[in-house]
């Protein structure tokens, strides 16, 4: 599934679920450890398979290092370590998401890409209160689509430095 | 027409920078008494030329300013006597000036400074007074001659305003921004006119086309027939050395044109009519001279001595490719004050000499301050026309914006990785090597290499606008320590990567005014120790072996190892009892927050010591090293990459990564099986290693990609060597290759990694780490291995 859906997303072409519409954000969602999350499509470049990694020392965990994306080092985040959810061992069946961070590439790991979806920014809800710290430090908001809880990933949290200044 | 404005004003600065630069180089000539007689005319053309574009964008200060000391400059070329040094001294401080008003300018920011430059005005103006004035027959004062330069660039500016008054009106009595205005200089040109152009002897042009002018389609009559349109000539034709017809070779070129023309025609047009047949004929142009008449009116009475202007046959001889004299020009007696510095030059213009001089120049003796394009024997170029610079350079450049050569650089990068991945598959695929894909693949490797080669030159840059810049520091380094100070520049030619250049500036400048201030010793300390009270400082480059060495020396009192050596144990950086070799407490310097000066100084002495200089070199991935003699000087090398796009590394492997150590690190390699490595508790071992004990670093654990090995059997040890002495030994599993890498920033996307200095990719795609040994390094003191 994964495969298709992933060229499908790479050519371009809108998902026939998800109608854009003016108003609606359009986002990439994907799933990591289970979980659903999404992520706003314009700072998606890419998404590609998993590739080996080139490990970087005295790194944080989370970070499973660098690739080579066309000649420029990009590192990969594992996203399930950094939201929390236990480490992941990737596979030929992960996919890392290219996403432009301000300034910066940064590849996301993630289980699967599900869908594109139009997101209604009048759906989306804050974080319950009662929501671990870990979890409200990256989630920007919530929204209900078709029976699935999407989270809002806040991608300017993800990496230690944006991290730091954001502190 | 904002563009075409500002597009203009860019092209004035970038052109500033040129005569900023022509005009330090003249100076500098001129202080060291090495001047010929252009070099004075030169500085005042520099000056001219900067007040000229700056009137033309209303620049006012900077206009003002210069126009004085474009004043003074124009009364000490028409001295006879060369200019007391204390002139020049104020000469250099004024070109300083002009140089930070033009920075101003370019920025728009406010004039800096404005008390110094009313000062350096007052000291410049007192000096015109003092200095003699004399007649200027040849040429119109400034104002005059740069009036209609306003009006020409008005036109495209504001052509609404009616120029001329961005600038005080001619002949000097402008004095605005002084208080107490001096004097009036009355211009001489008031009193005594400048003889009419009858009374001038022509113009002597010389014509004598070779074969290959012919051969490239010239036609002497256009040449004869442009030169008419500029105004009268007299043209004679020699055929003298015409050979007798059954002996004439039909293409050969045997006539020769004698042309006097009017003396009202100016230079710069007379020599363009030639311009394109430059190095195709043997041009002769005398330009016309007042003063005696035996002088000017047959130049070749002046020139059997085989200075090219002899009129024998052989020396006229078609296709005979006459050797250029670069010195004909000072043959003559230019003691007249004609502005015209090339009385006399012999075509084509000494490029023979030039190029041998730049080539030399790097390495060999140190000329001072004397640019290679324009050595001390050969007249500098007449007109700061970029033409003629690159003419008579030999060189020709574009400007390129920076973001597009890196991106060459970028993809020329990939090229040469993508082309190590092909030879991996093919060397997989277990191809004959003699096939044909290996032996295309092999052309390939060496043409990707030449590619990478020539675009990592375009971003070399010559140091010799950054020596100028330390030649300024060094200079006001002097004035604020009350010591005399002489600048010595060796191979300023030499090409760095511009980024590089770019960021030696703070450690140099500071290397600099450490040698004045802790260097030298005062003047009369200096009496007593028998040498000269000026103190010299060597500032020279040159390329040595695949690296930049750039040294700093001076003639102080070298350091004083005990001073230093007791400071750095008061400071607890030395064990009391630890004993160090002069080398070693020689890099006690280098050690942070070291300062061996009792009362800190108001110039180099703030906080910020040698540590920071050299943390800035190592960022290059440079060295710095210091070595002392007492009583004779201190020398500081720092020997740097080329380029900070590629590295010279050895790939090794670790825990399954692989990783890229820089080479010029590596001192040695090792099997430890036979080597002893000693536990030192805590994990720690040591190697006994060539009469010195060196730290192991288990890479592997350092990095935290396994935990400490147990025993280094079957594995190797790299030997590194860092500034300082410091040495360790970094255990590695194996030794892959020896190779150059394309570095690419981990910061760009990520960030700075602890012990890691960049990354690199690998033939195979991937990316490797690339060790930053000074890291590994800094763990380990100092003379940490010297106990023997």
């Amino acid at each position: 599934m994964t495969e298709t859906r992933n060229t499908h997303i790479l050519s371009g072409a809108g998902h026939p679920h998800a109608p854009p519409t003016e108003a609606a954000d359009e986002v990439v969602a994907f799933s990591v450890s289970g979980q659903d999350f999404c992520i706003d499509i314009m700072a998606v470049r890419e998404i590609r398979g998993w590739t080996e990694t080139t490990i970087l020392p005295h790194a944080q965990s989370y970070v499973k290092g660098v690739i080579n994306l066309r000649g420029a080092v990009v590192p990969v985040v594992d996203l399930s370590d950094r939201l929390g959810l236990g480490t992941v061992s990737p596979g030929a069946r992960h996919v890392i998401i290219i996403t432009q961070i301000g300034q910066r590439i940064v590849g996301l790991l993630a289980d699967v890409v599900t869908d594109i979806l139009a997101l209604d920014p009048a759906s989306v809800q804050p974080v319950p209160e009662i929501a671990a710290e870990t979890a409200r430090a990256f989630i920007s908001g919530v929204a209900s689509v078709e029976g699935r809880m999407l989270r809002r990933i806040d991608l300017t949290r993800i990496l230690p430095q944006a991290e730091a200044r954001a502190a | 027409m904002s563009v075409d404005t500002e597009s203009f004003r860019a092209g004035f600065f970038e052109e500033c920078d040129d005569l900023l630069e022509a005009l330090q180089d003249g100076l500098s000539l001129l202080l060291a008494r090495q001047e010929t007689e252009d070099t004075i005319h030169a500085v005042f053309r520099a000056v001219h030329s900067i007040k000229g574009g700056a009137g033309a964008f209303r620049l006012d200060a900077l206009v003002d300013f210069a126009h004085r000391f474009e004043t003074l400059l124009d009364r000490l070329r028409s001295a006879t006597a060369p200019p007391e040094l204390a002139t020049l001294a104020l000469c250099q401080r004024a070109g300083d000036h002009l140089a930070d008003l033009v920075a101003a300018a370019r920025t728009d920011g406010d004039s800096p400074a404005p008390e110094v430059s009313a000062q350096l005005q007052a000291l410049l103006d007192a000096s015109i007074v003092a200095a003699p004035a004399h007649p200027q027959p040849g040429e119109a004062p400034g104002g005059a001659t740069f009036m209609p330069l306003v009006l020409d660039l008005d036109l495209a500016v504001a052509p609404a305003t009616p120029s001329a008054d961005a600038f005080s009106p001619p002949h000097g009595q402008g004095t605005p921004a002084i208080a107490a205005p001096a004097p009036p200089v009355p211009h001489d040109d008031t009193t005594h006119p400048p003889p009419a152009a009858a009374e001038l002897p022509p113009h002597r042009v010389r014509l004598v086309p070779r074969t290959g002018f012919y051969e490239a389609g010239h036609d002497p009559g256009i040449l004869i027939a442009a030169l008419a349109e500029l105004g009268p000539i007299d043209t004679r034709l020699d055929a003298a050395a015409l050979p007798p017809l059954d002996r004439a070779e039909p293409e050969a070129s045997h006539l020769a044109w004698d042309i006097r023309a009017d003396p009202a025609i100016p230079e710069p047009a007379l020599r363009e009519v030639f311009e394109f047949v430059e190095g195709l004929c043997t041009l002769e142009i005398v330009i016309a001279q007042p003063g005696p008449p035996d002088a000017t009116a047959d130049p070749r009475h002046r020139a059997p001595q085989g200075s090219g202007m002899a009129a024998s046959p052989q020396g006229l001889h078609p296709g005979q490719r006459r050797p250029a004299e670069p010195s004909s020009g000072r043959e003559y007696p230019t003691a007249q004050t004609e502005a015209a510095p090339q009385e006399v030059s012999a075509a084509p213009p000494p490029r023979t000499a030039s190029a041998a001089d730049r080539s030399s120049a790097p390495e060999t003796e140190g000329h001072i301050h004397s640019p290679p394009d324009a050595p001390a024997s050969e007249p500098a170029p007449a007109f700061f026309d970029r033409r003629r610079l690159a003419r008579e350079g030999g060189t020709q450049s574009i400007r390129v914006d920076l973001d597009r050569v890196d991106r060459l650089i970028n993809l020329v990068g990939e090229l040469v990785i993508k082309e190590a991945m092909l030879s991996q598959s093919i060397a997989r695929a277990g191809l004959p090597r003699e096939s044909d894909v290996v032996a295309g693949l092999e052309g390939l490797k060496q043409l990707a290499g030449e590619i990478q080669e020539g675009v990592m030159a375009i971003r070399a840059q010559p140091l010799k606008p950054l020596f100028q810049r330390m030649s300024r520091i060094l200079r006001e380094a002097g004035e604020a320590t009350g010591k005399q100070v002489r600048l010595v520049m060796q191979g300023e030619q030499t090409e760095v990567d511009k980024t590089v250049i770019e960021r030696l500036v703070d450690p140099l400048t500071h290397m600099l005014r450490n040698a004045v201030d802790h260097g030298l010793e005062t003047p009369a300390a200096r009496r007593a120790a028998g040498k000269p009270e000026e103190g010299s400082v060597i500032l020279s480059a040159a390329h040595r072996s695949g690296r930049v060495l750039i040294e700093v020396c001076d003639d102080g009192g070298g350091i004083d190892r005990m001073t230093v050596l007791a400071r750095a144990r008061a400071r607890g950086l030395v064990p009391e009892h630890a004993e160090l070799t002069p080398a070693e407490i020689d890099a006690l310097l280098f050690l942070p927050g070291f300062s061996s000066r009792e009362e800190v100084s108001a110039l180099s002495g703030r906080g910020v010591g040698l540590d920071v200089v050299r943390r800035e070199i190592q960022a290059l991935g440079g060295r710095v090293t210091i070595a002392s003699e007492p009583g004779c000087g201190t020398s500081f090398s720092i020997s740097l990459p080329l380029t900070l796009a590629v590295l010279e590394g050895m790939v090794v492997d670790l825990a399954g990564q692989t990783l890229v150590i820089p080479i010029g690190a590596v001192q040695e390699t090792l099997q430890p099986s036979g080597l002893r490595l000693h536990p030192l508790g805590g994990g720690a071992q040591v190697l006994h290693n060539r009469g010195g004990i060196l730290p192991v670093v288990d890479l592997g654990a350092t990095f935290g990609f396994r935990p400490a090995l147990s025993s280094p059997e079957g594995r190797v040890l790299v030997v590194l060597e860092t500034d300082a002495n410091r040495r360790c030994a970094l255990l590695v599993d194996g030794i892959h290759d020896q190779r150059q890498v394309v570095i690419k920033s981990l910061e760009d996307n990520f960030a700075r990694i602890e012990g890691i200095a960049a990354a690199t990719i690998l033939g195979d795609g991937r990316i490797a780490l690339i060790v930053d040994p000074d890291a590994l390094l800094t763990a380990a003191p100092p003379g940490f291995d010297a106990v023997a």
